[in-house]
């Protein structure tokens, strides 16, 4: 049986470059940065992505994702 | 006063004065300072999350928006593109339709770029946002915005964070005069008596950032354009005299000896 190779991507999150495996789900990306969801919201290549969603949205090679909060400002 | 009311898109709130979130040393700071304010209504900006420091603290867990009425603002957006991209993500995070627009146009004075705020204020207002517009100080664009949805007009005092207070108390009277939506005026104010000169003027209320938070103590300030606004209030309600020129003795004339 033929072992399954894991490729490596680069997406930006929040203007930064990250290595993520290809295809990783959006969810766990989101996951692993410990952020409340109900506090921020989520854009991927500038369009919204609905948050119940993010489950069933796969990583591509270079996708931008944004996660937004508020902060203090006048 | 009981039947005076402060009502922006059917929300009804009891203080006149609406502070902004940005600025303060910390984020407690900011807390008790609001607190303290007597605010309801907070302006709070969209940024990125820090995603390297973690532990970094989140606004929502300082000042809870069950309890106090979190109004997003496109600060730092200078074309509609952007302060619509803000204004809709700001929507996402939690159902937000009361926002604040501000597009502005110079980076040195801050001024607001009316074409594209009065173009961002017709397309949200259709996708039904209730949008309060910080504008010049220009009757004749506060009627436009006023015609294109706005629920609230909010013009500038000065240059936002520059403390000179109101520039042109002739055309804040004038849109005072035109328009039934509420009124607020935002930036530039200095003191607390420059929020009692708005109200007087007939605005409905303002709104406050730099001048509480970078006050030398901001909490008494915060106390000070609290009472200010409600002197202010009181004051336009009460009528003023008429201005005279002569002087006019305010002991009887009759029977001095």
């Amino acid at each position: 049986m033929k072992k399954k190779i894991k490729i490596k991507i680069k997406i930006k999150i929040n203007g930064k470059i990250k290595n993520v495996y290809k295809n990783s789900k959006l969810s766990n990306i989101i996951k692993s940065f410990k952020i409340p969801l109900k506090k921020v919201a989520i854009e991927l290549n500038e369009e919204i992505v609905d948050k119940k969603k993010l489950n069933k949205i796969s990583l591509k090679k270079n996708d931008k994702i944004e996660i937004v909060h508020f902060i203090g400002g006048g | 006063m009981s039947k005076d009311k402060f009502i922006i898109a059917k929300k009804n709130f009891k203080s006149r004065l609406i502070v902004g979130t940005g600025k303060y040393k910390n984020m407690k700071e900011c807390a008790r300072a609001i607190n303290l304010s007597g605010a309801e209504l907070v302006t709070v900006a969209v940024r990125r999350v820090n995603i390297v420091d973690k532990k970094k603290p989140l606004l929502m867990d300082y000042i809870d928006p069950k309890k106090i009425t979190y109004l997003p603002n496109t600060a730092g957006c200078f074309n509609s593109k952007d302060a619509l991209r803000t204004l809709r993500l700001a929507r996402e995070i939690g159902g937000w339709k009361l926002v604040k627009l501000e597009v502005l146009g110079d980076k040195k004075n801050l001024f607001p770029e009316m074409i594209e705020t009065l173009k961002s204020t017709e397309i949200l207002t259709k996708e039904g946002f209730q949008v309060m517009v910080y504008c010049n100080d220009d009757p004749l664009m506060a009627k436009r915005l006023e015609n294109s949805g706005a629920c609230a007009i909010m013009p500038l005092a000065a240059p936002i964070g520059s403390g000179l207070g109101i520039l042109n108390q002739v055309n804040i009277k004038i849109i005072r005069n035109q328009t039934k939506l509420p009124l607020i005026i935002d930036a530039g104010l200095g003191q607390a008596s420059d929020a009692t000169i708005a109200m007087e003027l007939g605005c409905d209320g303002v709104l406050v950032n730099t001048a509480i938070a970078k006050a030398k103590k901001p909490f008494d300030m915060a106390i000070a354009f609290k009472n200010a606004v409600v002197a202010g209030r009181s004051s336009y309600l009460a009528g003023r005299i008429n201005k005279s020129i002569m002087g006019e003795p305010s002991s009887p004339k009759k029977g001095i000896i």
